[in-house]
């Protein structure tokens, strides 16, 4: 990480790539989770799409103060680049013991695009318990082609994140990501707030890139979920191959030879 | 104790409860990588994460414990152009099982 910044090394960053999240624990002060509280409970006024950062928010806002925490600026700047704009927010509640569970699905709608993604970032003001129904999401599931809840159906992933989280905990999720928030089986009123940024930038080397050739990047990025079928398995790392090359802009970058071997044919050249 | 209710047979009511698992590929018998439940008996309620292990660790595991399979996906051939697309889980397997939640005359 750039110590001065807070920016994600590349080791991180391969993380965010495979999984479709980052996740970084307790890094909200208390006394600013404590305000929290009555803060979401009031409801956060909302923002024109497509407002720059730096006009959505007032300066002495909360939603401010959040996003100066430095861990979170230094994650939004290596994810998305200076000054993205906030698409929207959202405080979301989940009342004891009522309601249901959220099918499972991915946000707005289906978006493939290969070399750019939006984040969320959801801020998490509480200690959140398996009880209280912390949001369910799926590692590796962002670059599934899917539209919204047509996910429905799966109720259960092997390897699936149910998340249960010290208070102040903040987790940014690539668009594409599968989630849903858990039914809550507390007494406990559950707190989560959420904001969509869009890049304004080429989303390329924006973290601190200074490890790019640790040998964990290439291990991160292989990384295999246990809900994974053998054979789209290894698509997923095609298509992270494809990722992490837009992002890194290293045309050549591989992972076991998948895209290579598939890509290989010397037309130009006769025997 | 009137003399209908004598002669009138019991009925069954019979209500379906389905299992669907997904499976590390198009073989019944291999390994159940997600999984979830419907039950028309509403005596229970299963939803979205509420469990972190499956039920079965096969599809195969499943029949043995009486599950009767309904449907089993199709091996769809990918779609010239878009061999390399990831989207739904494919090896998809519907299962049921009837039970009988009381006897109506």
């Amino acid at each position: 990480m750039d110590n001065e910044r807070n920016l994600l090394d590349s080791v991180r960053m391969a993380r965010f790539v495979a999984h479709g999240s980052l996740r970084l624990d307790a890094v909200v002060p208390a006394d600013m989770n404590d305000e929290a509280l009555s803060v979401l409970a009031d409801g956060v006024p909302p923002v024109r799409y497509g407002t720059p950062l730096s006009k959505a928010y007032a300066p002495d806002s909360f939603t401010a103060r959040l996003l100066a925490v430095p861990q979170v600026t230094g994650a939004l700047h290596s994810l998305v680049g200076p000054e993205p704009l906030v698409d929207h927010h959202a405080v979301h509640v989940r009342e004891p013991h009522g309601g249901d569970a959220q099918a499972l699905h991915a946000d707005a709608i289906i978006d493939v695009r290969p070399d750019a993604f939006d984040v969320q970032l959801m801020y998490y003001p509480q200690t959140v318990t398996l009880e209280m129904g912390g949001t369910l999401s799926v590692p590796g599931s962002h670059l599934r082609r899917i539209n919204e809840s047509d996910t429905g159906r799966y109720q259960n992933l092997r390897g699936q994140d149910r998340l249960v989280c010290p208070a102040g905990t903040v987790v940014f999720v690539h668009h594409g990501i599968w989630h849903g928030g858990r039914r809550n089986d507390s007494d406990t009123t559950r707190y989560m707030f959420k904001i969509r940024f869009n890049p304004t930038v080429r989303q390329q080397r924006l973290w601190d890139t200074s490890d790019l050739h640790d040998p964990r990047v290439r291990s991160e990025l292989d990384v295999v979920f246990p809900w994974y079928e053998q054979a789209t398995g290894r698509l997923e790392r095609y298509n992270r191959t494809l990722l992490w090359r837009a992002l890194t802009g290293d045309p050549d970058f591989d992972l076991d030879h998948w895209v290579t071997r598939v890509s290989n044919r010397p037309q130009e050249a006769t025997a | 104790m009137t003399a209908d209710s004598l002669t009138t047979p019991l009925t069954p009511v019979l209500r379906q409860q389905v299992l669907v698992l997904y499976l590390l590929n198009s073989a019944l018998d291999s390994y159940v990588v997600g999984w979830s439940q419907y039950d028309g008996t509403g005596r229970t309620s299963p939803t979205t994460g509420d469990s972190a292990e499956p039920p079965y660790e096969t599809g195969l595991d499943a029949l043995k414990d009486g599950w009767r399979l309904i449907q089993a996906a199709q091996l769809v051939p990918p779609h010239p152009g878009h061999e390399y697309d990831v989207s739904f889980l494919k090896h998809e397997f519907f299962f049921e099982k009837i039970l009988q939640v009381r006897t109506d005359r």
